[in-house]
C-alpha cells in the first residue's frame, strides 16, 4: 500500500507549480500517450458504435444509406425481433442469463470451497491436487468437449440444459484465483483463533473466512459469468433444440439463415446490439466492486 | 459470536493454554480440506479426467465392419493401434488447417501483445489524460462474445454495408476483398486482436503498477527519457507477465474456432476445416467418425502443450542466462 501512496503523491507534487503558472500545465499533458490511448479506444468502440447505429436502420436503409447515419427503423426492428418465431430471441437471452447466472454462482461456490481448503490447510496430497487442477487450466476445451458430448450422450443428457451447465461448473482458473485470494485475505491466526474458540471448521469457513473472501469471489463470479455467457463451442456441440440455445448460438443460427435471406440481416444486427447491452451494463455497474488486478492473480496485501 | 465466547470460557477453565478439545477439533481439521475439495474433485473427475481418458481411448479404436455391414453385430469396435494417428498425419486437410492457424497465430500473438504492452505503458505514463475512460473502452471487447464480435466485424467487412468501402469508393481507391485469400487472414486476425488486447493490457498494466516508483527516480535524475525508462526499466521488469500472456495467447490461438465459424456464412472462402478444431467438429458430427476426431483432438492438445511449454522453457532459460550474465 505504501508504494501506491507514493506513486499517487508524486505526480500531484509535480503539477502544483504548473498550476500556479497557468498555461504551461496544458502543455504538460503527455500528448503521445493520451493520443495513443484515444486511437485504441476508437478502434475498440468502432464496431460497437456501428452496431448501435445499424440497429436503427430498416432493411432498405442498411444497404442504401451511409453506414454511420442513423436510420428510422429501430422500433420496427425490435418489433420484428419480437415477432421472429414467437419471440424466441428473448428465450435465448433468458437461457444465457440462466446458464451464466446459475453456472457462475455454482462455480464460485466450488472455487471458494476448493481455494480456501488449498490455501489454509496443510494436508497430504495438497500440492498434487493443486497441480492436477492447474493442468486443467491448460487443457484445450476441444479435447474436452467432444468426449464430454459422447459421455453425456451415454447418460442421455445431451440436448438438455444440464449438458451446457454441468461441464462449466468447475473452473480450474476460478479455484486458482480463490486459492491466491484466500491465502492473502484470510490470515492463518484468525482461523487458528476460531479453532481455539471451539468453532467447527464449517463455521470458521462460513462465518469468518467467507466474508473476508467476498471481494475476490465477486471477481471469480464475474470472470465465470463472462466465460459462460460468451461460450459458443459447448452449446454448439451439445444442443440441437433451439428453445434451449443461449444467445451466442441463437445469433449464429440467425446469421446462417441470413446468408440466404439478407432480410434477416437487420434482425441479426439488432439482436447483436441487444446481446451486447447486458454485459456492458454489468461492467459499468460493477466495475467499482471488481478488482481487475485480481484477474491477473495479483493481490495487494 | 456469543456462543463462541461462551465456549471459550469453558475451554479456558479446562486447560488454560491448550485447545478446548484437541482430539475432535484436530480430527475435524484433518478431514475438512477433503470435504471442502470434494465438489471440485468430483467435477474434475467427471468432466475433465474422464473425458480426456475417453478421448485417448477412442483415438486407439475403430469400427470394424464385417460382410456388407448390414444387420446387428456387423459393426463392432476393435483396437486400431496408431492407425487413426497415422491417418491424421497423412490428412492434407488437417495439415493445411494447422498451417493456416500457424500463420494466423504469427499475426495475432505479436500484434495483440504488442498493442497490449503499448497501451499498458501509455496508461502507466505520467500526466496522461483520459486514462480511466480509455482503459475501460479498450477492455470492453472482453465482455463481448466472440460470436458477436465476429458478427459485427463480419458486417464491417461486407462491401455492401461497410463504412470502409464507402470511404475507399469516395476516394477512388482500390477496394480489396477482405473476405478472400490473404486479406481473410488479416480479417480473422483483426477480430482476435480486437477481442484479446484489453485483457492482456490489464494483466501487463497491473504488473507495471506494482513496480515501486523509487526504481525510476534514480533513472529520471540521471536524465533518462520516458522512452528509455520504458525500454530499459519497465519492460524488463514486467517480463514475467509478458511470458504469462504469451503462454495463454498461444493456447487460445491454436484453438481458434468461433471467429472463422461465425464468418463462414458471409463468405465462400472459409471451408468447414479452416482450422484444425473445425476439422475435429466436422469429423465428429458431420462425418460421424468419432475415432478420427478423437485422434485429431489428442494431437491438437499435445501440440498445444508442446508449443506452450516449449515457449515457457525457452523463456525461463533466457531469463536465467540474463540473470547469470
Amino acid at each position: 500500500m505504501s508504494t501506491l501512496a507514493v506513486r499517487k503523491a508524486a505526480p500531484a507534487a509535480g503539477t502544483t507549480p504548473g498550476a500556479a503558472q497557468g498555461p504551461p500545465l496544458r502543455r504538460r499533458i503527455a500528448l503521445v500517450p493520451t493520443i495513443t490511448l484515444l486511437i485504441g479506444a476508437v478502434y475498440t468502440l468502432l464496431p460497437v458504435a456501428w452496431v448501435v447505429i445499424a440497429s436503427t436502420k430498416s432493411g432498405h436503409e442498411l444497404f442504401s444509406t451511409f453506414t454511420f447515419l442513423p436510420g428510422t427503423g429501430f422500433t420496427q426492428n425490435i418489433k420484428d425481433l419480437n415477432a421472429y418465431r414467437g419471440g424466441i430471441y428473448w428465450q435465448w437471452m433468458g437461457n444465457s442469463a440462466l446458464y451464466a447466472g446459475l453456472g457462475a454462482l455454482l462455480s464460485t461456490a466450488v472455487s471458494a470451497f476448493g481455494g480456501y481448503a488449498l490455501a489454509t490447510y496443510r494436508f497430504t496430497g495438497r500440492e498434487a491436487m493443486f497441480n492436477v487442477l492447474l493442468a486443467g487450466v491448460l487443457m484445450p476445451p476441444v479435447i474436452l468437449a467432444v468426449p464430454q458430448y459422447l459421455l453425456l450422450a451415454k447418460a442421455d443428457l445431451t440436448d438438455s440444459c444440464l449438458s451446457v451447465l454441468l461441464p462449466q461448473i468447475l473452473s480450474p482458473y476460478g479455484v486458482y484465483l480463490s486459492r491466491i485470494y484466500a491465502a492473502a485475505a484470510v490470515p492463518a491466526d484468525v482461523v487458528e483463533a476460531g479453532r481455539m474458540d471451539g468453532a467447527s471448521e464449517w463455521r470458521i469457513f462460513t462465518r469468518i473466512a467467507l466474508p473476508m473472501m467476498i471481494p475476490g469471489m465477486v471477481t471469480v463470479f464475474l470472470f465465470q459469468f463472462v466465460a459462460v455467457w460468451n461460450n459458443f463451442l459447448l452449446p454448439y456441440i451439445m444442443l440441437s433444440d433451439d428453445e434451449k440455445f443461449p444467445l451466442t448460438l441463437g445469433l449464429y443460427t440467425l446469421l446462417e439463415q441470413g446468408s440466404n435471406t439478407p432480410a434477416l440481416y437487420t434482425l441479426v444486427i439488432t439482436g447483436a446490439f441487444l446481446a451486447v447491452l447486458p454485459l456492458i451494463a454489468l461492467f459499468l455497474v460493477i466495475q467499482r466492486f471488481w478488482s481487475l488486478d485480481l484477474l491477473s492473480g495479483a493481490v495487494k496485501s | 459470536m456469543s456462543t463462541t465466547t461462551g465456549r471459550k470460557s469453558y475451554g479456558v477453565k479446562g486447560a488454560p493454554y491448550a485447545h478446548p478439545s484437541p482430539a475432535t477439533a484436530r480430527k475435524g481439521a484433518l478431514r475438512a480440506p477433503y470435504f471442502f475439495l470434494l465438489p471440485a474433485s468430483v467435477l474434475f473427475a467427471l468432466f475433465f479426467a474422464l473425458p480426456i481418458g475417453y478421448a485417448v481411448f477412442l483415438s486407439f479404436r475403430k469400427v470394424h465392419v464385417s460382410g456388407l455391414g448390414l444387420g446387428a453385430g456387423a459393426r463392432h469396435e476393435v483396437w486400431a493401434g496408431f492407425e487413426n494417428y497415422t491417418d491424421a498425419f497423412q490428412d492434407s486437410e488437417l495439415l493445411h488447417g494447422a498451417l493456416r492457424v500457424l500463420g494466423y497465430g504469427c499475426i495475432v500473438v505479436p500484434v495483440m501483445l504488442g498493442l497490449a504492452l503499448l497501451f499498458a505503458l501509455m496508461l502507466d505514463s505520467e500526466r496522461v489524460r483520459l486514462a480511466p475512460v480509455t482503459r475501460l473502452a479498450i477492455f470492453l471487447p472482453y465482455a463481448i462474445p466472440g460470436v458477436v464480435a465476429a458478427l459485427m466485424w463480419g458486417f464491417l467487412y461486407l462491401p455492401s454495408v461497410s463504412p470502409f468501402y464507402y470511404v475507399l469508393q469516395k476516394l477512388h481507391m482500390p477496394q480489396p476483398n477482405l473476405l478472400d485469400g490473404g486479406p481473410l487472414y488479416l480479417a480473422i486476425s483483426n477480430i482476435a486482436v480486437w477481442g484479446g488486447t484489453g485483457f492482456n493490457m490489464i494483466v501487463i498494466y497491473t504488473s507495471l503498477r506494482s513496480i515501486p516508483v523509487e526504481v525510476y527516480e534514480a533513472a529520471r535524475l540521471d536524465g533518462a527519457t520516458p522512452l528509455q525508462i520504458a525500454l530499459r526499466i519497465k519492460i524488463p521488469m514486467v517480463a514475467p507477465s509478458l511470458v504469462l500472456t504469451f503462454f495463454f495467447s498461444i493456447i487460445a490461438t491454436l484453438q481458434v474456432f468461433n471467429e472463422p465459424t461465425t464468418l463462414k456464412p458471409l463468405t465462400n472462402s472459409l471451408n468447414t476445416s479452416w482450422s484444425p478444431l473445425m476439422k475435429v467438429y466436422q469429423d465428429a458430427f458431420h462425418r460421424g467418425d468419432i475415432y478420427a476426431a478423437a485422434a485429431e483432438a489428442t494431437l491438437i492438445a499435445l501440440a498445444t502443450l508442446v508449443l506452450s511449454f516449449g515457449f515457457l522453457r525457452a523463456a525461463n532459460r533466457r531469463t536465467k542466462q540474463e540473470a547469470a550474465g
